[in-house]
Order: C-alpha cells, then structure tokens, then sequence
C-alpha cells in the first residue's frame, strides 16, 4: 500500500470552504426555484387559457334580445287564435308570412331609427322566434304585443360591451329606452351552424361528434381490446408478432393528419363511401384511437399477475377460457381508462376531418350516418375563421362546452385509474 | 333487401343456431351420459358460428361485387346502349339513376338518367333476390351442417375456441392492414405526383407557389424546402425552446423536490394540459398570444411583424408539448436507480449537484428519446399552426415573419375545389409521405434509445 | 477499554475522545419504531462492525450516522448523535459537510455511470477539494491506490466504472468515498453482494484502511465480523443487545440472545 502521499485533511472551518459551501447552497435553492417556476408557469398558463375562454365564451350563452310591439289583428286581418290551433297550426303559421309582419312592425317602431344608423336591428332568427310563441301561445295573434326577439348580432355584441361604434350608439340609445334585454340563449345549445352568428348554435356539431364517437367506438374498442389480448396472451414469437407490434407502436405516434390523408384516399376515393359523413369520420378516427386502446389494453393485461392464470389452468381451464373468463374482467378497468383516453382524443380531433370533408358548412344537425356532418372540434374551427366579432363568443363558447366533455371523460378515467389501481 | 336487412336475418338465424344447437346438446345429457364433452353453449356458439359465418362472408364479397353485375345489366339493355359515350358524364349519369333507384336521391339533374331508373330498380331487385336466396341457403347449410356434428364426444369447444383465436388474429392485423393502407395510399398518390412534378424540384426547390398548369422542366412552384424549414423552425426549435426547460424542470421539480401532496395535484394539472385539444390551443394562439407577440416585435423595433408570426404558434406548440416532454423526463429519472442518487447525496452532494451531475446524465438518453418524441409530435401537430401560422411560404429565419409548414399545406392544398388527380391534392400527398418517413424515423430512433436505456438499468 | 455492556442502557459519562457517540437514539418510520434507544460509541482507527438478523435495524442505525434517512420522507430520528462533540442533527449542521466527514460504501456497488477517473473525482470536484487539474490527478490516483484499484485501472482510467467486476466497482466507490478525505466510514454489507475472493480484498482493505479512518460495517456475516473488527455490536429488533470487544462478543456473550444469534440458533 502507498501510503506516501499524505493529504493535508480539509479544513471544512475555513472561510474560503464556508463561503463555498453557501455558494453551493445558494445554487441549489437557485435550481429548486426554477423547477418551481417552471411547474407554476405551466399551470399559469393553463389558468389563463381557461379564463379566457371563459371570459370570452361566458357571453355566448346569453342573447340580447330587442323588445319589438306587434298589433296582430290589425296586420292579420283579424285571425283568430283557433285558425292557428289544432291539427293545421304549422301550416296555418306558415301561411301568415310572418316575415313581413315582423318587418312592417320593426319599420313602425324602429324604421326612422334603423335608417339613421343603417344598421338591422333584429337577427333573421327573429321571425322564426315569432312563429313559435305563436304556435305555444295561439291568443296572441288576437292582441296588440309586446315580444322580446333576437337582436342583431352587431347589436348583441355592442350590448355586450365589444362592438363596433355604430352599433355601440344604437345599442346606447335603445338601452336608455329599455329596449333591450338579456336571456340564456336557449338556441345556442340547440340550433346548428348559421351564417347569422346569432342564429349559431352547436347542436349539429355535437350530434355529429356524437355520432362520429358511436362508431369509433364500435370499431376501435372491439379490435384494440382483442388485439391486446392476442398479442400479451397467446402471439407466439415471431417476425409477424414483432410486425403487429411495430405497426402498432408507430401507428400511435404517427401524425394525425396522415390519418386524414388514408381516410380521404382509402374511404372515399377508393371506397366511394359518403364524403363529410360520421361514418367516414368516425372510421378514420377509429383508427387513430385503436392503437392507444391497445397500448393500454395491454398494459393493463400484463398486470394480472400470472398466477391468476395458473390457478385457472390448474382448475382444468383451457387457454381461451382463461383469459375470457379472468385476465379480461381483471383487466378491463385498465382497458376502459385507456379508452376513454383515446376516446377523448379522439374527440377533441379536428385535423383529419378536416381532410375527409368534414368542413363542410352544415345548417342542420345529422339524421344519418352517411350524412354531411361536422363535429364540435371542427366547428369549433369554422368560427374561429369567421370575420364577424359575434363569433369570437360563440367560439370560446363551443371550446367551454368542448372542455367540459373532455375534463369530464378524463376525470372519469381518473378516477377509474385510482379507484382500480393494481389491489395484488 | 338491403345489405344491412340481410345481415340482420342472418344474425337473427345465428340466434337461433344458437339455441337449437344448444338444445341439442343439452338433450344428449340423461343418466347414461351425465358428462358430455363440451359444455352445451359451446355447442350452441358452433351451430351459431357455422350458421352465420359463410354469409357474412358471402355478403362481404357479394356488396363488392354486385354494384358491378347490376350496372352490366343495366347496360346490356338497349335503352341503355343510347346514352352518351362520354366516359365521365356517362358516369354520372349512372350514378345519378343508381342513386334515386335506391331512394337516397329524389331529384334528377342530368339528362337522360330517368329512363335508367326503372331499370335499376329492376336490376337491383333481380340480383337482391339472388342475394337473400344465396343468403339462406348458406344459413341453412352451415347449419344443418353443424348440426350433424353435434354428439356427446363432440369437442365443441376446441373449434369454437379455434375460431376466436383466429378473430383475435384478425383483429391485430387490423394494425398491420392500417400501416400498410398508410404506405400505400401515400406511395401511390405520391408517384402521381412525381410523375407530374420533378422529384427534384420538390424536395431540393425553394419556391412554393403551386401552380395547376404543370409545364415539365419548368419551375413549377412545388419547392417544399420553405415548408420543410418552417415545419423544423416552429416545431423543432421555437416549440422546444418552451418545452424542453419547462417540461424537463417540471419534472425535476415535481419527482426531486414536491412534497408528494403537491406532485399529486399538479400532475393531474399537467395532463389537463395534455388533454386540452389542439384547435383549442390554436384558437388560443390566434386570438391571444399572436397579437400580443406581434405588439411586443412591434415595440421591440420589428415593424414588419406578422399577425401570424411563427412565433405565437411555436410558443403555443411548446406548451402543448410540455405535459409530454415531463412525462417522458419523469420516467426516465425514475428509471435511475436509486443507488445512484444515494451514493452522489451520500458523498455529499446537494440534491442539484446530485440531479445535475448524476441524474440527468445517467437519465439523458431516455430524455433525448423523450425529446425526440416531443419534436415529432410538433411537427406533425397541425391545428396550432393551421390556425395561428402563416400560409405564406417565407425561408427567413425571422420569428416574427409569417412562416407556414407542411401541415398547414396539406391543408389548404386538400380543401377548396380540388379535382382528385390536380398537382395540388397529389402534392399533398407527397407532403404527407415526407412527414409519414419523418416522422416514422423519429418514433424509430426514439423508441430504440429509450429501450436502449431502459435494458441497461434492468 | 472494556465497555462490556449489557441492554441498551445509556451510557453514562461519555467523554469526548470518542469519534461518534450516539445516545437514546430512537428512529421511526411513519408510527412504527426502528430503533430503540440506542447507544454505542465508536472511536478513530478501530472497525466497529453492526451485526444481527436481518431487520433488525442495523442498517437504519447506519444510515443515521450521515443522514441519509433524510431522503426517506417518513424517517424520524430522535435522540443524539455527536460527531467530533458535534450534534449532526443540530440545525446549524451541514448536510453536505457532515456527509464528506461521514462517507458511506453500499451494498450493492454503485459506481456512478461515468469513467473511473470521473468517479473519483466526483466527491473532490463539488466540494471544490482540489484547486486544479493536477491536484485532481493526485487525489484520485492516491484515492485508487488506498482501494488497492490503482493496479488494476491505471491504464483505463476512462473507461465506464459500470464496466468493472463487482469487487472491482465495490473497491471503486470506497475509493470515491475515501476521495473526499473523510474521517468515518460506513460499510453497509460491503460484501453480500460479492464472491468470497472479491470479498477477501474488501476486507483486507478494510483492515489497512483502518489506520486512518473509524470504519462502521454492518454485516450479516459473523465470520467476517470477527475477522475485520475490533469492536461489535449485536443488534436485535431494533435493539441494541450487546455492544463490546469483538474477542469478548464472540467468545464470552453475556446475553442470551447474542450467545443464541452467534451460536446459529436464529439468525
């Protein structure tokens, strides 16, 4: 042993060490502080995504409406509320070109005041508005009324507080008259896509998700789930298995909008299928989530612990009978979380839709699976490229309504994920 | 009958197999046979399997093959043989008469396809009642078949559970069949284009400017190299300039330093963030931070700063990408053994020393594979950049300037009124084979690094 | 010095010669109780070594003596442990110091993943220990050959530490730990994860180490408990059973219990 050189022993007293070792300490609070940073900055700018869109959204589930005076005997001649009751009261208020009456009455009360501003005052929704507090209400075609109708778009805005400076005058002078009032708007939640942002409303988009979802999930929770089975419990190792898991594993991280792009080529230029349909969406979507169902799937397969599975073949179980009957129930919390992750990936979506046609403007909510639709995700992106101002909060309004499902699938998985977390 | 109203009477025939074979079964039990070999159900779900698998797959053929056979009747008859010869509008015809014969269209638009509507039906009701005959017999032979199968040793079971294997085989080939559609739909849209547009001037070409009237040896305004620096510029570099700091000392924060009530609640946080969509991070973009980047370029003395600078969205991208850069960088510090940490604090080294020297070094190739991961995802990202980039194909390294990428090219060389077979949809496609390889090179090396290092800690 | 004892009595007049004295040392886990009231003392130049079942809280004991149960968050020391006269639970001591007075060797080796050289130098490097290059160079090489490695590694000294052989990386992180110059040395079963041969030059390591440090090493193996240490102390269920001369434990144990344990009835 050389044990020649000796070391003079560190003098950890001494000035120059202490001033050192403060040095490090002040480094290492230094690092902590920027990880902190970096945490709280991250969620910062998670709060202020959320704020704004909920300050910008807020408003979009309120309509201003504008309080209009019809005299309907003296414009209707004198129609009686039993001519438009009964079995032909669609058709009788259909006859009774409303339109005009609503415009005639609007000219009356409004018409100097509109001309001055040139600026319409109420949103083409109006007269549909009338045609049903008609039809709830057939006596009030037998008074002189006062009814609050859908304002303008530019009007609602500037009621608001963000619109244009005409609007915004016009607005002033009908508010200091107590003409103007505010209600949830009802027909956001239940109207489709307009070009009258006060008419917008999310109902045909949601029902196209809807849609698009069912068969998404129709096909991809089948395939991934027997997918994750064959591969974690029977695939023998070989060159094809380690093909399957190749495509699988790449399959999950390869771009969205490639998937758009095999939709638009396969689905409809090879296929033929219907172009902007749920189907196709649904179809092309299913193949983007199958991968993350299966990632997940087998994962949660792998955690049954092998000893389940031998107890069931002690028992006489053959190898099918033992994953059906056990590996599968046991798994399957931790196949549903990864599903309904994927699902909600699936439904915040908007890029490959784009490319199969589900752009397409769409004034009535689905009826059919091969028929034009558009999805939340997708309007969402429609509006956003609208000029009009009125449907900035019509946008952060459809993002709220977005978020809302999505937080609440993710919660969901959650809460599964830790409910069921791994009991062996 | 429709192909959905056959296979609806075939399931509701399986049904049936199902309890008569079941039944059957069932009767073989009496006191000389107390055991049979195959529980009854497995009985049954061989009768049911054999009664409704071949007309699936009949039908599954047949809906291929019958559009054809009815328009070669239609055709074959003489009313038919007058209509025009030109192939497209010829086409349109028939599809237009198919289309109202089968009651999904009501109104007629082109000439001379109303007298085609009688014989549609006509020829669609022949070759459907050749269907639904086709149909039942297959239920009934398959059946009848299965039926005479059944017997007290009859090992139901093993061919049921031969036939669900072989499901669960198909259904993972569904990965394989999707990866190859990918390639395929891609190769094949992408030599249409080369052969219309010069390889060359594609990926080497600096001028993007698509025009519709090729002329060969000409510059054609397919030069993607602007879209390819684009793409890099937003989402390898601006994006992970966010990310990469934010995520990796997200992570080290939250698995060094919290306390494990704190990382219990901004983990979730973090996956919020993950699972916010991307049009809603686009919108974002747009509306919020692009104005408020061009405002501070402004000020900074860029006076010519765009609305839709790069900047805004690869910020935006960044943050997208940072739930997925912590992630990775979570689990590849925890992959470090303990043994290191302890015998860097041991020695006497604070908990940065330890994570700076000994961590992070030891941790940095599944970071890396986590990064690259990350700069996949950005550039394939597109709603951040379709909403809040550019369209404009600028090559400046400006990040105030409006830069656009290929995905944002995809799209708006895909919507608008295209003909399939235009240099601008095939050009898409081409854009998309690139991003597909780029992309699929990544995910390659990344996962192999990860692996990688994950095996040398095992 | 006979300091037989028997219980865990305190000890009563400790006198401030001692490198270590540890007095009515109790350590938890969350509500559960570890240690129980543990005294000993441990001197410079002498191998004390900690033996006793396994879980019988010698290892946890261990690792009170530099802190590093503070990285477990449900670890809580109570009681008092002294360094030099010094409290190392005292607030105004320093972590990072106490460590590079107090070094440790672990189980299982763990040599950082970085070359032999970088190893070494790490302890030196973030104290600040050496003021240039060549210093560097002859604190490790000095470090390597304490270890007895220098032989052995001169010519790789960049090659992966994780490249050596088990007893080779186990020599490597007792010469990273005697690097930073310190004046204690915990082993914590230095050997069970070795093969007899590698084990053989660990422990004669241990004996030519001694003259320069206090070297505390906990092991399960009686053998070699009495082969390397001067002094031992029988642990059992969180309890120190016997502390004394290591001639005297294994030859004349007072307590039944220690007489059981060496005598292989439970173990």
């Amino acid at each position: 042993m050389n044990n020649t050189i000796d070391p003079t022993p560190t003098d950890w007293n001494s000035p120059e060490m202490q001033k050192r070792i403060a040095k490090r300490y002040a480094s290492e609070k230094r690092f902590k502080l920027m990880g902190l940073s970096a945490v709280i900055m991250s969620t910062a700018f998670l709060i202020f995504l959320l704020i704004t869109m909920l300050g910008n959204g807020f408003s979009g589930f309120q309509q201003t409406n504008a309080k209009l005076e019809i005299d309907f005997p003296s414009m209707t001649g004198g129609a009686s509320a039993q001519s438009i009751s009964g079995d032909g009261a669609d058709a009788a208020i259909r006859s009774m070109d409303i339109a005009g009456i609503v415009a005639i009455a609007v000219d009356n009360q409004y018409g100097d005041l509109a001309k001055d501003m040139d600026q319409t005052l109420f949103s083409s929704g109006a007269d549909r508005r009338v045609a049903a507090m008609l039809k709830a209400d057939p006596s009030l075609v037998e008074q002189k009324v006062v009814l609050e109708l859908p304002a303008d778009a530019a009007i609602d805005t500037a009621y608001k507080g963000d619109g244009l400076k005409k609007a915004e005058e016009l607005t002033q002078i009908l508010d200091e008259k107590g003409l103007l009032t505010t209600e949830f708007n009802l027909s956001f939640l239940t109207g489709s896509d307009a070009s009258d942002p006060a008419e917008a409303g999310i109902w045909g988009a949601f029902k196209g998700s809807l849609m698009t979802m069912v068969i998404t999930i129709l096909l991809a929770f089948p395939v991934g789930v027997l997918s994750a089975l064959y591969l974690e419990e029977y695939a023998p190792k070989n060159r094809w298995t380690d093909l399957i898991e190749v495509s699988i594993n790449n399959l999950a991280a390869v771009p969205s909008i490639i998937f758009g792009l095999l939709g638009l080529v396969v689905f409809l230029s090879w296929f033929n299928m219907p172009r902007s349909s749920a189907l196709v969406g649904g179809l092309t979507l299913a193949l983007m989530t199958m991968p993350i169902i299966v990632i997940a799937g087998r994962n949660a397969v792998k955690s049954v612990p092998p000893s389940i599975r031998e107890a069931a073949l002690g028992v006489g179980a053959s190898p099918v009978q033992v994953v059906f009957h056990h590996v599968l129930p046991l798994a399957l919390p931790g196949i549903l979380t990864g599903t309904i992750i994927g699902m909600a990936r699936a439904l915040g979506e908007t890029a490959p839709l784009l490319l199969i046609g589900m752009r397409a403007f769409v004034p009535a909510a689905p009826s059919g699976f091969s028929e034009p639709s558009t999805v939340l995700p997708v309007q969402i992106y429609l509006w956003s490229d609208e000029v009009s101002r009125a449907f900035v909060e019509k946008t952060s309004a459809a993002i709220i309504i977005l978020l809302l499902f999505l937080m609440t699938m993710n919660a969901v998985a959650i809460y599964l994920r830790n409910r069921f977390e791994t009991r062996w | 009958m429709t192909t959905n109203e056959l296979l609806f009477l075939v399931f509701a025939f399986g049904l049936i197999a199902w309890f008569v074979g079941r039944a059957r079964a069932a009767s073989f039990i009496n006191a000389d046979t107390p055991i049979i070999n195959s529980l009854p159900n497995y009985h049954g779900w061989f009768s049911c399997l054999w009664a409704i698998i071949p007309p699936i797959i009949f039908l599954i053929i047949w809906s291929n093959i019958s559009p054809a056979l009815v328009t070669d009747m239609v055709l074959a008859n003489p009313e038919a043989a007058s209509i025009t010869a030109d192939t497209f509008s010829r086409s349109a015809i028939l599809s237009e008469a198919r289309a109202v014969a089968n009651g999904s269209n009501q109104a007629l638009f082109q000439e001379g396809s109303e007298k085609l509507v009688p014989l549609y039906a006509e020829a669609q009701s022949y070759y459907n009642s050749i269907a639904l005959v086709a149909t039942i017999l297959l239920i009934f032979a398959g059946g009848a078949f299965a039926y005479t199968r059944l017997k007290p040793n009859f090992r139901a079971r093993s061919k049921v559970e031969k036939i669900v294997m072989l499901g669960l085989l198909l259904a993972s080939l569904i990965a394989v069949l999707t990866t190859v559609g990918i390639v395929a739909s891609l190769i094949f849209e992408a030599y249409r284009f080369v052969t219309l547009v010069s390889p060359i001037e594609f990926l080497f070409g600096t001028n993007w400017n698509p025009r519709d009237d090729i002329v060969a040896g000409e510059d054609n305004g397919y030069g993607a190299i602007p879209l390819f620096w684009g793409t890099i510029f937003i989402g390898a570099i601006i994006a992970m300039i966010v990310a990469i700091p934010f995520g990796l000392m997200s992570a080290i924060f939250l698995t060094q330093y919290s306390s494990p009530r704190f990382r219990s609640i901004m983990k979730p946080v973090l996956e919020i963030l993950a699972g916010v969509p991307t049009v809603v991070y686009g919108y974002f973009a747009a509306l919020t931070v692009a104005p408020a980047v061009r405002d501070f370029a402004v000020m900074v003395g860029f006076s010519n700063a765009a609305s839709d600078n790069a900047m805004a969205a690869g910020i935006v991208m960044g943050i997208m990408i940072i739930p997925l850069v912590a992630s990775m960088a979570d689990d590849s510090i925890a992959a470090v053994p303990g043994a290191m940490r302890d015998g860097s604090l041991a020695m006497g080294a604070t908990k940065s020393e330890t994570i700076k020297k000994i961590l992070l070094p030891a941790a940095l190739p599944g970071v890396v594979g986590g990064i690259l991961l990350a700069v996949s995802r950005a550039i394939g990202e597109t709603m951040i950049v379709v909403m809040a980039a550019g369209y404009a194909a600028n090559l400046t390294a400006n990040p105030f300037a409006s830069i656009t990428t290929v995905t944002v090219q995809i799209v708006a060389l895909l919507t608008g009124d295209q003909d399939f077979g235009s240099p601008h949809t095939l050009a898409a496609f081409a854009l998309g084979l690139v991003l597909f390889i780029v992309t699929l090179l990544l995910n390659l090396v990344a996962l192999r690094v990860v692996k990688k290092y994950r095996e040398a800690y095992e | 010095m006979v300091e037989q004892k028997s219980g865990s009595n305190t000890i009563e007049n400790s006198d401030s010669t001692h490198k270590i004295t540890a007095r009515n040392v109790n350590v938890f886990y969350d509500a559960k109780q570890a240690i129980n009231d543990v005294s000993i003392d441990v001197d410079m130049e002498n191998v004390t070594a900690f033996i006793g079942p396994s879980g019988c809280g010698k290892s946890t004991f261990l690792r009170t003596i530099n802190r590093m149960n503070d990285t477990i968050p449900s670890a809580r020391v109570e009681g008092d442990i002294r360094l030099d006269g010094q409290n190392i639970y005292d607030p105004a001591m320093d972590v990072v110091q106490l460590r590079a007075r107090v070094g440790m060797v672990f189980q299982k080796p763990n040599p950082f993943p970085k070359s032999i050289y970088d190893n070494v130098a790490y302890g030196p490097k973030i104290h600040g220990l050496a003021a240039n290059k060549g210093e560097l160079d002859i604190i490790v090489e000095r470090s390597l050959q304490r270890a007895g490695l220098w032989g052995e590694v001169k010519d790789r000294l960049s090659d992966s530490g994780t490249a050596l052989s088990g007893g080779q990386q186990q020599r490597l992180c007792i010469a990273r730990a005697i690097a930073v110059d310190p004046e204690v040395i915990l082993m914590d079963e230095p050997c069970s994860a070795l093969d007899p041969i590698a084990t053989a030059k660990i422990e004669e390591l241990i004996h030519e180490l001694r003259g320069k440090y206090a070297i505390i090493i906990v092991t399960h193996n009686m053998q070699q408990a009495a082969r390397v240490s001067q002094r031992t102390a029988f642990f059992h269920l969180g309890t120190l059973v016997e502390f004394g001369e290591t001639s005297n434990i294994f030859t004349n144990p007072q307590e039944t219990r220690t007489q059981d344990y060496i005598t292989g009835r439970y173990g």
